[in-house]
């Protein structure tokens, strides 16, 4: 089973990312068994459907893909996955936090796509709690990316208070 | 200056940590060429036509004697002892070898320095007036914003993969000194009716391909809401900029495409969520930044002191420097000096080690033990005493650093490049050189009196020349040089984008055209006109008819540089 991170550690995870195959429809695809992340599209098209399937639900969104669009039903996902397409593509760290911050949602973050270890720790910071690690990265290595500063400036999810409403005072230890 | 607490401390060390273990996965072939670069770049590390060039960050220009002997260490011992100052306040070493730049940055480190975010997509040097905190026309000193704004910037955990690089620029006086509507984010503090501190916000500038000026996204900020204003103006670039196209990516085009009130009206939808959180600024952190700037323990001395002004009298070449070198301080007695790093037949910009150790000398002894970069590539000792600045002339002197040409037409801004950067179009140098060679007389100088000529190799821009009064842009056509001329930019409250005359020149017709300009100029002025107000005056067209009488122009060099404006190489 696939393995990735999710919490500061790594376990097994059996949740399917579905893509759309070329020719194939939001409306028309098969929904697989399981537990499957489904694209925004297929979620929109198919809501009513998929919540009387009366299973957990996990959504992924693409890096232009507002988490706006998910606003209304953010309790229902047990997932929701952030697509990472390239990862100097910085749209998803937006999306994460929009997602904690603006929406409340208490589930899992999920960073999908070009996931390295060098990048973790910004995104942790913006709520991501869990990494679908690129596939051909040592992810036993990578877990020390989520550790790398121990101190940090500014508020985000992980801290939200920003450094200077937690300064340690001048002489204190 | 701003000093590190054990907090600031630790965050550098720990960068330097993850800097050196990244370096050392690529080395072990863990982390592949094309993963490893926006992580060196966010650290400063370009690799250029002869090798890596290192950028490190002088933030908002600010510099402790100490921290430029470390430079001028390191120059030394990790580069050819020579760095070069750039117009974001920076310095770069053009020379470090490859696998020892991990060491340079723990060397930073322990003076409190650091490469963090001098290059990449991401929130870059934040830079000011280099006459922070003494200039006369000042409302408050702008510093204490810039290092608030350099904490919110150093590794914002939502902005560190922007669609483009993203430049802030911050000025309090009367003067804009820091071109801040040239940049993504342009603040000028302000005050209230009643008094009460905070910006006038633009966006949307920048220079590069497609120079634009930034235009007011909010008249009256207040400053408490500083930070969650710019997260929320980051936050709109980073979801909607555009990244299908690198050249069209900087936030300059998105609020081009939006509209400034559309645009606008997004940034304060974003805002309404963020404003009065936990990122809204305290008085007292304000107050604790603030101290960091407290003035140093000026004397109460005469002015204008009565020693100065008899060697003013007695020396003619000591006047002059005072002349142009010299500026005005709030503090009677003191005066802030620029020593000038635009001597004929040095590059614009670059100091020698031995300079180095100089200046952080000069600054010991004379100006309490700091200095500032500008970015026009000069350095600034702020606080001298009237009485001391004959002495700072004789020892600057001695070290090539009292060229009495700031505010001149050889006071240039020039970036590296052809001969280093590997972005360039054209060499920039040798036309620096060619200036400073055809006007290398003073007294001609000062006759043409107050001028701006800049220098940019390409497209990028690093050279300003967009808002120099004579702008020159290195061109390639047919793997030939030629270079564009522009006509009327300006820096300050008036800031203005050049106009192109026309066709391009070849390198040797440069000091040509600039001398064809400059008579214009000169024939047509009247008593009190500056060059820009003579051209303001009397238009574009006499230039440009002089600049072309009796060349057989071929037809014109069309700009060729697209796929040389490359982003980082």
């Amino acid at each position: 089973m696939p393995r990735i991170i999710r919490n500061g550690s790594i376990v097994e995870d059996d949740w399917q990312v579905l893509t759309l195959a070329e020719g194939e429809t939001p409306a028309g695809v098969t929904l697989p068994a399981g537990r499957v992340l489904l694209p925004l599209s297929v979620w929109l098209a198919r809501r009513d459907e998929i919540i009387a399937g009366n299973r957990q639900i996990g959504v992924w969104l693409d890096s232009h893909e507002g988490p706006e669009a998910l606003a209304g039903d953010i309790d229902r996902f047990a997932v929701i996955a952030v697509n990472f397409p390239k990862f100097t593509d910085g749209r998803s760290y937006s999306s994460a936090r929009l997602l904690r911050e603006r929406y409340h949602f208490a589930g899992e973050i999920r960073a999908i796509g070009d996931v390295l270890q060098d990048q973790l720790f910004y995104m942790r910071r913006c709520g991501i709690d869990a990494y679908a690690l690129r596939a051909d990265k040592d992810i036993d290595r990578a877990l020390a990316g989520l550790s790398v500063f121990s101190e940090t400036y500014q508020a985000a999810v992980d801290q939200p208070y920003p450094l200077f409403r937690r300064r340690p005072a001048p002489g204190s230890a | 200056m701003y000093r590190y607490d054990s907090t600031d401390q630790q965050i550098i060390d720990q960068r330097v940590a993850q800097y050196r273990d990244q370096m050392a996965r690529h080395l072990a072939g863990e982390l592949s060429t094309d993963e490893l670069r926006p992580l060196r770049l966010q650290n400063g590390l370009y690799i250029q036509r002869h090798g890596p060039m290192l950028r490190i960050a002088i933030p908002y220009g600010m510099l402790s004697a100490a921290q430029l002997r470390k430079l001028a260490e390191i120059s030394r011992r990790y580069d050819r002892g020579v760095g070069h100052f750039t117009t974001r306040q920076n310095m770069q070493l053009n020379w470090p070898q490859f696998e020892e730049t991990p060491e340079i940055l723990a060397e930073l480190a322990s003076v409190e320095m650091h490469a963090v975010q001098t290059s990449g997509n991401c929130v870059r040097n934040i830079t000011t007036d280099q006459f922070a905190g003494v200039a006369p026309d000042e409302l408050t000193d702008p510093r204490p914003y810039c290092e608030l704004l350099r904490q919110w910037s150093t590794f914002h955990p939502e902005f560190a993969f922007l669609p483009r690089k993203f430049k802030i620029a911050v000025n309090a006086a009367a003067q804009d000194r820091a071109v801040i509507r040239a940049h993504d984010i342009g603040l000028d503090l302000v005050s209230d009716d009643r008094g009460e501190i905070g910006f006038r916000v633009f966006a949307g500038g920048g220079l590069g391909r497609t120079p634009i000026l930034g235009k007011q996204v909010r008249d009256f900020l207040p400053r408490r809401h500083l930070l969650s204003y710019l997260d929320a103006i980051l936050r709109v670039y980073n979801r909607y900029g555009r990244r299908d196209n690198m050249y069209k990516a900087r936030i300059k085009i998105l609020v081009q495409a939006l509209g400034i009130e559309e645009f606008a009206r997004q940034v304060e939808e974003e805002w309404s969520h963020l404003r009065d959180g936990p990122t809204t600024v305290p008085d007292e952190e304000f107050a604790r930044i603030a101290q960091h700037f407290a003035p140093p323990p000026w004397e109460t001395l005469p002015s204008p002191d009565p020693a100065h002004l008899t060697r003013i009298e007695a020396d003619r070449a000591f006047a002059s420097w005072v002349k142009r070198c010299v500026h005005a301080h709030r503090t009677p007695g003191y005066a802030a000096v620029t020593l000038s790093l635009k001597a004929s037949g040095t590059a614009p910009g670059d100091i020698t080690d031995g300079q180095m150790i100089a200046v952080a000398e000069l600054a010991e002894r004379f100006s309490f033990g700091e200095l500032r970069v500008t970015h026009e590539q000069n350095v600034v000792l702020a606080d001298v005493r009237q009485r001391d600045l004959y002495e700072v002339w004789q020892i600057a002197r001695s070290h090539r650093l009292a060229t009495a040409n700031i505010g001149l037409l050889t006071d240039m801004i020039c970036c590296p490049g052809g001969d280093l950067c590997a972005l360039a179009n054209a060499r920039s140098i040798p036309i620096a050189t060619a200036v400073q060679d055809r006007f290398d007389d003073l007294d001609y100088l000062y006759d043409i009196g107050d001028i701006s000529l800049n220098i940019s190799g390409c497209m990028n821009s690093c050279g300003h020349h967009h808002v120099a009064n004579i702008g020159i842009l290195g061109v390639d056509k047919n793997d030939e040089e030629w270079y564009q001329i522009t006509i009327g930019g300006q820096q300050g409250k008036e800031a203005a984008i050049g106009k192109v005359i026309g066709p391009s020149f070849y390198a040797q017709e440069v000091p040509e055209v600039i001398e064809a300009l400059i008579a214009v100029y000169l024939e047509q002025r009247t008593p009190s006109e500056r060059f820009i107000d003579t051209l303001q005056r009397i238009g574009i067209d006499p230039f440009k008819a002089r600049a072309y009488a009796g060349r057989d122009r071929r037809r014109p060099a069309r700009i060729d540089s697209r796929e040389k404006e490359v982003v980082n190489a």
